[in-house]
C-alpha cells in the first residue's frame, strides 16, 4: 500500500465518523433552518428568511449565554489556576495523586444528580437559612444567575484544572531556579516564567469549557428554575415542547455561528499572547 | 599558569565547617574551602560525591544544616538565590524556552533595581553576545540554537551581571567531544579575559586538569584534597585521588618502618621501597603504591635501576604518540606503561609474550593510604 494510502486508511473512520455524524446533520440544520413548522409541528420545506428575522424573540437566551459562558470561564479559570499550582509545584508527589484523584471523583456521579443536590444548598433551607440565623435576611439564591454561575463552574472545574495541570507539571523547574539565580524574586518569576509557560494549559482549558458552556442547558434547566435559560434550553424548547423544528434550526445555526466568530477571536488572542512560540498547543 | 592560593590576593568566597544533611542522607560533610578572586576552581568526583550540593549552597538554592556560607567576608546563609551576586550556568542550560536570546540574556539586568535604561541593557547583552561569539543572534528564538550555541547563550546569560562568582554546574555534560575540547579553550579564555571567579562542578577529570587552577576533589561528601592539577597529579595524598586524577597502576603493600620522614614499605613480591608519604603511616599499616603508566620504563636488558620487576608483555595499544603495554608481573599483577614513541623507536616495538623488565626512577613510586 502507498504511504498516501496508509494515510488515509488511519484518517478513514474519523473522517467517516465525522461526516455521517457532524457534517450531514449540521448541513440538515441548515437547510431545515430556511423551512417552516408544519402544521402538526415538524418541518416543511420551504425557502424562507422568516425564521431568522424571529430570532430577537430568543435574544434573552443567547445573552443569557454569552454573559455566563464567558463569566463561567473565567471564575472556573481562577479557582482551578491556584488548585493546579498548588498540585504540580507545591504539593509533595506523596499526596499528589490522591488529590488528583479527588479532582475526578465528582464525575463518577451524573452531572444531574450533582446539580440538584445545589438546589438544596442554594435553596431556601441551605445557606439562605444559614445567613438568615447570622442575621443577613432575604437572600435569594436558587434561580438566579448566580446559582447557574456556581452549577457550572462547579460542574466544569475539573476539565480547567487538568490542562493548566499538565502545562504546570511539565514545567522544567530549573527554569524556576533559574530565574531566582539571575535576580528574580518568587512573584516576578511567576509572572515571567510560570505563567507566559502555562498559557497552553490556560488555552486549552478555557476552550474546553467555554465551548461546553455555550451549549449547556442542563445546569441552567436545574438551577436557573426556568428564569436564567440559555440556548441550550431554548433549543430543547423549541425542538422537544413547541417542535417548531425550523426556528429551532434557525437558532442552533446561530448559536453555531456565534460560538465559530468566539472562538476565532479568542484563538487569535491567545496566539498572540502566547507570541510566537513553537510549543503553543490549543487542543 | 599556576594559582597559589597562599600569595593570593583576595577570598571573594569561603566555606567553613559547612554540613548538609537530606533527612537522613548527609550530602556534604564539614567542607572547608577558601575560593579566591580571580580564580578558576574546579569540584570534581562521580556522582553522588556532594560536589553539587556544594555549588548550590554557593548559589543559595540550598541552606547549610551546619556551618557558615561567606561571601567577600560576609555570612550569606540566609541569603535567597535572587539576593546573591552570584550567577549559574546550569547543567541543561535551562534557558526561557519563551524568551529569545537576546530577552534570556537581558533577563537578569531587568531584575535589577532600580531599572536599567533599555539603551544600557541593550549594550551590555550585545557585548555578551559578541564576547560569547553569538553577535547578531539576538533576536533568535532558543530552539532555533544548536547544543553548542545555547551553551554559549546560558554562559552570557550568566556573564552579562558580571557576578562575584560564575557557578558552572556540569556545564559542557551535553555537548559532544569535539565541541567540549573546544569550549574547555573558550571557557579558560574567557575566565581570564573577564576576570570572574568561576567554579566549576564536574565528573570528568580531563576538564578539571585542563581548565581549573585549584581541583577541589571530594569523595562521599567530604574534600579529599585541594591543590593545582599539577599537585594533584604528582602528589595525589590517597590511592582515590590518584585514580580519580589521571590513570595510575596500584599495588599492595604493607609498612614495615615508619620513621619521621621515611617509611618503608614492602610490597608483595617481596621488595621494598621507601618514600615519603603525604600522611604519616604507622608501621603494620596496609597501604597501596602507585605508578603512574608514563614513569614507568620498558626493556629488555636488566636495568640498574634500584627495583627492576620481570614481565611478561601481554598486550600492545598503539595510540599514536604513545603505545601502551600491558605487562604481567608474577607477583605484583599487571603493569599499565606508557611507552613513548622516541623510547620506542629507540628500544623497539615488544611484542605479546615477550620477556621484558619495568622499572621506573627514584621518586615515582608513591606510598599512599588506601
Amino acid at each position: 500500500m502507498t504511504e498516501r494510502g496508509r494515510k488515509a486508511l488511519l484518517l478513514a473512520p474519523a473522517g467517516i465518523w465525522l461526516l455521517v455524524m457532524l457534517a450531514l446533520p449540521l448541513l440538515v440544520v441548515f437547510v431545515f433552518s430556511f423551512g417552516e413548522r408544519g402544521a402538526a409541528g415538524g418541518y416543511v420545506p420551504a425557502f424562507t428568511l422568516e425564521q431568522y428575522a424571529n430570532l430577537p424573540a430568543r435574544w434573552t437566551a443567547f445573552k443569557n449565554t454569552l454573559i455566563l459562558a464567558p463569566l463561567g470561564t473565567i471564575a472556573a479559570l481562577v479557582i482551578a489556576y491556584p488548585l493546579a499550582y498548588f498540585l504540580a509545584v507545591r504539593c509533595s508527589p506523596k499526596w499528589r495523586t490522591s488529590l488528583l484523584i479527588l479532582v475526578i471523583v465528582p464525575f463518577w456521579t451524573s452531572i444531574l444528580i450533582r446539580s440538584y443536590a445545589w438546589i438544596f444548598i442554594l435553596g431556601g433551607r441551605g445557606l439562605p437559612a444559614l445567613l438568615e440565623s447570622i442575621g443577613i435576611d432575604d437572600i435569594r439564591l436558587i434561580n438566579t444567575p448566580f446559582a447557574v454561575l456556581v452549577g457550572i463552574v462547579y460542574g466544569y472545574l475539573p476539565l480547567m484544572v487538568f490542562p493548566i495541570f499538565v502545562s504546570l507539571d511539565k514545567l522544567d523547574k530549573r527554569l524556576l531556579e533559574a530565574s531566582a539565580d539571575l535576580g528574580s524574586t518568587p512573584w516576578r518569576t511567576f509572572r515571567q516564567v510560570t505563567l507566559p509557560l502555562s498559557v497552553p494549559g490556560i488555552a486549552t482549558g478555557c476552550m474546553l469549557v467555554f465551548i461546553l458552556l455555550m451549549g449547556e442547558f442542563l445546569i441552567p434547566a436545574i438551577l436557573g428554575g426556568g428564569k436564567v435559560f440559555f440556548v441550550g434550553n431554548a433549543l430543547v424548547d423549541l425542538f422537544l415542547q413547541s417542535r417548531n423544528w425550523a426556528y429551532g434550526s434557525a437558532v442552533a445555526m446561530t448559536l453555531v455561528v456565534v460560538m465559530l466568530v468566539t472562538v476565532s477571536i479568542y484563538m487569535k488572542f491567545i496566539s498572540r499572547l502566547g507570541g510566537q512560540r513553537q510549543d503553543v498547543s490549543l487542543m | 599558569m599556576s594559582f597559589d592560593m597562599s600569595v593570593t590576593m583576595q577570598t571573594i568566597a569561603e566555606l567553613r565547617g559547612v554540613t548538609k544533611t537530606f533527612g537522613n542522607v548527609v550530602a556534604a560533610k564539614d567542607l572547608n574551602l577558601s575560593i579566591g578572586k580571580g580564580e578558576f576552581l574546579s569540584f570534581l568526583g562521580p556522582s553522588g560525591c556532594g560536589k553539587t550540593t556544594a555549588l548550590r549552597m554557593l548559589a543559595g538554592f540550598e541552606k547549610p544544616t551546619e556551618g557558615q556560607v561567606l561571601l567577600d567576608g560576609e555570612v550569606v546563609n540566609d541569603l535567597d538565590a535572587h539576593h546573591r551576586p552570584v550567577n549559574m550556568v546550569f547543567q541543561h542550560y535551562a534557558l526561557f524556552p519563551h524568551l529569545s536570546v537576546f530577552d534570556n540574556i537581558a533577563y537578569g539586568l531587568r531584575q535589577q533595581r532600580p531599572h536599567v535604561d533599555k539603551q544600557t541593557i541593550a549594550t551590555k547583552v550585545e557585548q555578551a553576545l559578541e564576547t560569547v561569539r553569538l553577535g547578531g543572534f539576538g533576536p533568535r528564538r532558543i530552539w532555533e540554537m544548536s547544543g553548542g550555541q545555547q551553551q554559549r547563550v546560558a554562559l552570557a546569560r550568566a556573564i552579562v551581571n558580571e557576578p562575584k562568582l560564575l557557578l558552572l554546574d556540569e556545564p559542557m555534560a551535553a555537548l559532544d567531544r569535539k565541541l567540549r575540547k573546544e569550549m574547555q579553550f573558550e571557557l579558560q579564555n574567557l575566565q581570564r579575559q573577564l576576570g570572574i571567579t568561576f567554579v566549576l562542578v564536574t565528573h570528568d577529570q580531563e576538564e578539571a586538569l585542563s581548565m581549573s587552577d585549584r581541583i577541589c576533589v571530594m569523595e562521599g561528601g567530604s574534600i579529599v584534597q585541594v591543590g593545582s592539577p599539577r599537585e594533584l597529579y604528582d602528589m595525589p595524598r590517597s590511592r582515590y585521588v590518584a585514580g580519580f586524577v589521571g590513570t595510575s597502576n596500584f599495588f599492595d603493600a604493607t609498612v614495615t618502618d615508619s620513621a619521621a620522614d621515611q617509611i618503608t614499605v614492602r610490597l608483595a613480591s617481596g621488595q621494598k621501597v621507601h618514600g615519603t608519604p603525604e600522611i604519616p603511616i604507622d608501621a603494620g599499616q596496609e597501604v597501596c603504591v602507585s605508578i603512574r603508566p608514563e614513569q614507568i620504563t620498558l626493556t629488555r636488558a636488566l636495568p640498574t635501576a634500584e627495583i627492576a620487576l620481570p614481565v611478561t608483555i601481554q598486550n600492545r595499544i598503539f595510540l599514536g604518540e604513545h603505545t601502551e603495554y600491558l605487562a604481567r608481573n608474577e607477583a605484583l599483577g599487571d603493569f599499565h606503561v606508557l611507552v613513548p614513541r622516541q623510547a620506542e623507536l629507540n628500544e623497539g616495538t615488544f611484542n605479546a609474550g615477550e620477556q621484558a623488565f619495568v622499572s621506573w626512577g627514584e621518586g615515582a613510586l608513591l606510598i599512599l593510604e588506601n
